[in-house]
C-alpha cells in the first residue's frame, strides 16, 4: 500500500506534458486490442471526409475490420445504401473486387457506377435463407483477395459478429454490415456504428428541382472514438461535406450510453 | 529410308529363314517393278535380279514402323490404328475439312508421306472394309462416294475382302470373282459354303456391321477408378478413396496444364447400384485441397449401403489453365484470383450454382433490361456503363402502383400514396421519357420522374402512357434513390 502511495506521488511530480505522453502511448498499445490494427502492409484509404476521420483514432477511416450501419426504418434503407456505395467507391480501385452478400436484394447494379464503383467488380451473392448470410460472410471475410465485404443481415448476436471480426483482422478485408431494421439493436464488435437519413437536397441559389443526394450521417458509436454527426453530400463523385453547426447538445441526447 | 537415302532408287528386299530357305518378307518398290514379291524365295529373287541387296529381315521392325507412321498421321486425325501387314487405318471423320476438303487431305497425306520415301496407296470410303479393299486392289487414291462401296467392290477380287486364304482359294475355284459374282448371292448359301467369316466381312465392307479400330494413341478419358479389395462403408474410407483419386487426376491434370470445371464422383456399390456426387468449379482447377473441401460436402449423401466396392473419378469437362503470375505481395486481388474462384466454388457447391450475380451493362433503356447477369468473371462490358441518367440505388423488381394526385398534362405529382402512406412531393426533376422497345414487345412508354418528399427521401415514380380523357393512366413506384 506504501509502495503504490509514493508511485502516485511520484507521477504528481511528473510534468503534464510527459503525462499525456504516457497516457497516449498506452491508449496506442490498446488500439490494435479494440480492432483498430494497422499493418505495414494495410494500403491506407482515405474517405475523402477529413472531419469523419478525424472521429477515428490515428486519424485515418480503420480497415480490416467491421462497421455496423444501423436501418431503423424501412424507408432509410436506400439512403444506407448510397452511402455504403460511396465509401466502398473509395475501396474498390485498381480492379479490386466486392461482394455484395444479401437476402432479396434490391439494389440496382447499374447505379453503383453513379457511385463510382464499376458495378462488373462488385459479386452478388444472392441466398435463398438469410441465415446462410452469417455464414457466407465470414467465409467472404477470410479471403484476403477481396477489398470489401458487404453483408445485408437483421439480426447478429455477439458470438458471431466477433467471429466476424477476428476473420476480418486477419485477412485485412473490411466487412460493412447493413443491419436492416434489427429488431434489437445490440452490441456487436464492430469499431463503428453508422446511421444514415436522408436529408431534402438542395439546389444552389434555391433552383427547383431534386439535388445531389444529401444525408445525415451519423457516427452512433466508434470505439476510442468521438462520435458525430454531419451532413454529407454525394457530389458527382465523391463526398462533400455539407457545413452545418452541430451543438455538443444535440447528439450527446441521442448518444446511446454503452 | 531417311536413314539410308541410298536404298531410295535401288531394288532390296527383306528376307527371311524359313524352313532353312531365305523366303523374301517385303520388297522394294523397284524390286517390285521387275516382279518380285513377298513370299518369293530369294534365290528365285536372284535370278531375276542378281545383284539384288538382301537385307535381314527384324520381324518387330514393321510393328515398329507402322507405330510411328501411326503416330506421325495424328496430325491427320486423332484416331490413327496400325494394320498388319503394311498398313494404316485413319479415322478421318470430320477432319478433312480443315484441309480444304476431302481431295486436298488425301493430296496432302499422299504428298507428305512420298515425301517421307514411302510408296503409298489410299483410299477413303464409308466403312474400314471398303477402304482397305479399294486401297490395296482398286484404283490409286480413290475416294469413294458416301453410300458407294457397294459398286467399289463389286469388281475386286474376293482376297480384298480380307478373307483367309482357304477362302479365297475355294471362291477363286468356283470361280467366284470378283466379288460382284458372290456378294448378291443368299446368305444362307454362302454361310454353308464358306463360313460365317465371309459374311462378316462383306457386312463390314458395306456398312451393315460395324466395325472398330484399336488407336494407336488410345483416347484417355479423364477418368480413374479405384477398386477396393473389401467394400467401403464408411465416410473416412470413401474420404480416403476421394484424394487418392483426386491426387492421381490432378497430377495428370498439372503435367497437362489443365485444370478441371466439372467432375463427378462415383461409387458402385455392392449391390449393383451407383451413388454419385458431382461438382463444378468457376476456373479450371488442379487444386487437391480445393477439389476435395468442395466434394468432402457432399459425402454425406452418398448411402453406401452394404458398401462401395469400386469408386471412380471423371473430370467431365477440362479446360487448360491460363498460367495465373504470382502476386509476391497480398494486395488487393482481382476477379481471377485463385482464392477468389475457390470461395465462389465453395458457396456455389454449397447453396446452389444461382447464388452469384455478376452484371454486365446491356444497351437498352428500360432500366431492368439496362443490365444483363454474366456467365463468367472473365468478361468484361462489351459497352460502356451509362452515367448520364440517374438511376436509383434501390430498384423494386416490379413497379409498385401508387395513388398520386397529379396536375395534368405532364408535371410531376404533387402527393403520392404508398403502402398506404401519403407522402407529399417538395422537389421534382423534370421526366425522362423511356419508350418500350417495339421490337421486344409492347407497352406504353414511362415518363418517370424523380421526387422528393418532405422528409427529404427520395422516389422514382413513372406515369405509363399519356392522359387520357375517359382512362386515367396508372402511377407506379419503380425505385428509391439514395
Amino acid at each position: 500500500m506504501l509502495k503504490y502511495l509514493a508511485v502516485t506521488l511520484l507521477s504528481n511530480l511528473v510534468l503534464n506534458s510527459a503525462r499525456n505522453d504516457i497516457i497516449a502511448q498506452l491508449q496506442k498499445q490498446l488500439l490494435p486490442l479494440g480492432g483498430f490494427k494497422t499493418l505495414r502492409t494495410d494500403n491506407p484509404v482515405s474517405i475523402g471526409l477529413p472531419a469523419i476521420e478525424q472521429s477515428f483514432p490515428n486519424a485515418a477511416f480503420p480497415i480490416g475490420c467491421v462497421h455496423e450501419f444501423i436501418c431503423p426504418a424501412a424507408e432509410e434503407i436506400s439512403a444506407a445504401h448510397g452511402f455504403i456505395a460511396g465509401l466502398a467507391s473509395r475501396f474498390l480501385q485498381l480492379g479490386a473486387v466486392c461482394l455484395w452478400i444479401s437476402h432479396n436484394r434490391q439494389l440496382f447494379p447499374a447505379a453503383l457506377k453513379l457511385f463510382n464503383i464499376n458495378p462488373e467488380q462488385v459479386l452478388f451473392i444472392d441466398l435463398k435463407r438469410e441465415r446462410d448470410i452469417l455464414y457466407v460472410v465470414e467465409d467472404a471475410l477470410k479471403c484476403n483477395k477481396l477489398c470489401i465485404v458487404i453483408g445485408e443481415l437483421q439480426q447478429i448476436s455477439f458470438k458471431e459478429s466477433r467471429r466476424f471480426q477476428l476473420a476480418a483482422e486477419q485477412s485485412r478485408v473490411t466487412c460493412f454490415l447493413l443491419r436492416n431494421q434489427p429488431r434489437i439493436t445490440n452490441t456487436i464488435t464492430a469499431v463503428s456504428r453508422w446511421q444514415v437519413r436522408s436529408l431534402p437536397s438542395e439546389l444552389q441559389d434555391g433552383l427547383p428541382g431534386v439535388g445531389f443526394p444529401r444525408w445525415e450521417v451519423e457516427l452512433v458509436r466508434v470505439r476510442n472514438g468521438v462520435p458525430g454527426k454531419w451532413t454529407i453530400e454525394w457530389k458527382v463523385d465523391a463526398f462533400v461535406e455539407v457545413p452545418e453547426v452541430v451543438t455538443e447538445q444535440e447528439y450527446t441526447h441521442i448518444r446511446k450510453v454503452g | 529410308m531417311t536413314r539410308k537415302p541410298e536404298l531410295k532408287d535401288l531394288a532390296f528386299v527383306l528376307v527371311l529363314p524359313d524352313h532353312g530357305r531365305m523366303r523374301i518378307t517385303e520388297s522394294s518398290w523397284p524390286a517390285r517393278v521387275k516382279g518380285i514379291h513377298a513370299g518369293m524365295l530369294l534365290a528365285d529373287a536372284k535370278v531375276i535380279v542378281p545383284d539384288i541387296k538382301v537385307i535381314d529381315d527384324t520381324p518387330e521392325l514393321t510393328a515398329k514402323l507402322l507405330t510411328r507412321i501411326c503416330t506421325w498421321c495424328i496430325r491427320y486425325t486423332p484416331v490413327a490404328a496400325m494394320d498388319l501387314p503394311g498398313g494404316v487405318i485413319l479415322d478421318v471423320s470430320g477432319c478433312a475439312h480443315l484441309w480444304g476438303g476431302e481431295e486436298a487431305y488425301l493430296k496432302d497425306i499422299v504428298y507428305k508421306l512420298k515425301g517421307l520415301g514411302y510408296h503409298i496407296r489410299v483410299a477413303m470410303a464409308d466403312t474400314i472394309g471398303a477402304a482397305w479393299a479399294v486401297c490395296r486392289y482398286g484404283k490409286i487414291k480413290a475416294i469413294i462416294p458416301v453410300d458407294g462401296q457397294k459398286e467399289a467392290v463389286l469388281d475386286l477380287p474376293p482376297a480384298a475382302l480380307r478373307l483367309e486364304a482357304g477362302t479365297v482359294e475355294r471362291l477363286h475355284k468356283l470361280a467366284l470373282y470378283p466379288i460382284g459374282r458372290f456378294i448378291h448371292m443368299q446368305r444362307s448359301v454362302l454361310r454353308r459354303r464358306f463360313g460365317k467369316e465371309l459374311l462378316l466381312r462383306i457386312d463390314q465392307a458395306l456398312g451393315v456391321e460395324e466395325e472398330l479400330i484399336e488407336p494407336v494413341i488410345p483416347p484417355s478419358p479423364y477418368c480413374e477408378r479405384l477398386p477396393c479389395l473389401e467394400p467401403i462403408v464408411t465416410k473416412v474410407g470413401i474420404e480416403i478413396a476421394l484424394e487418392k483419386l483426386l491426387e492421381t487426376i490432378c497430377a495428370r491434370l498439372q503435367k497437362e496444364g489443365k485444370g478441371l470445371r466439372d467432375a463427378v464422383f462415383t461409387g458402385f456399390r455392392v449391390d449393383n447400384q451407383k451413388v454419385h456426387i458431382s461438382l463444378q468449379t468457376n476456373y479450371p482447377s488442379g487444386n487437391v485441397k480445393h477439389l476435395f473441401k468442395l466434394f468432402e460436402v457432399k459425402i454425406g449423401t452418398m448411402e453406401p449401403a452394404s458398401g462401395i466396392e469400386l469408386f471412380m473419378l471423371e473430370a467431365t469437362k477440362i479446360e487448360a489453365v491460363s498460367p495465373v503470375q504470382e502476386t509476391f505481395w497480398t494486395g488487393n486481388g482481382n476477379l481471377q484470383s485463385r482464392e477468389l474462384t475457390e470461395l465462389l466454388d465453395s458457396l456455389q457447391n454449397k447453396y446452389g450454382n444461382d447464388i452469384v450475380h455478376r452484371y454486365l451493362p446491356d444497351e437498352h433503356y428500360l432500366p431492368e433490361r439496362s443490365i444483363k447477369p454474366s456467365g463468367s468473371l472473365k468478361e468484361k462490358p462489351a459497352v460502356a456503363w451509362r452515367t448520364d441518367k440517374p438511376r436509383p440505388i434501390l430498384l423494386l423488381k416490379e413497379p409498385q402502383p401508387v395513388e398520386v394526385t397529379a396536375p395534368i398534362p405532364d408535371y410531376p405529382p404533387i402527393n403520392f400514396r404508398y403502402k398506404g402512406k401519403l407522402h407529399i412531393i417538395k422537389k421534382a426533376d423534370a421526366c425522362e421519357r423511356i419508350e418500350p422497345e417495339w421490337w421486344l414487345d409492347g407497352g406504353l412508354h414511362r415518363d418517370y420522374y424523380i421526387v422528393e418528399d418532405e422528409a427529404g427521401k427520395r422516389y422514382w415514380l413513372f406515369r405509363a402512357g399519356h392522359y387520357h380523357e375517359t382512362n386515367k393512366p396508372a402511377w407506379y413506384l419503380h425505385g428509391f434513390f439514395a
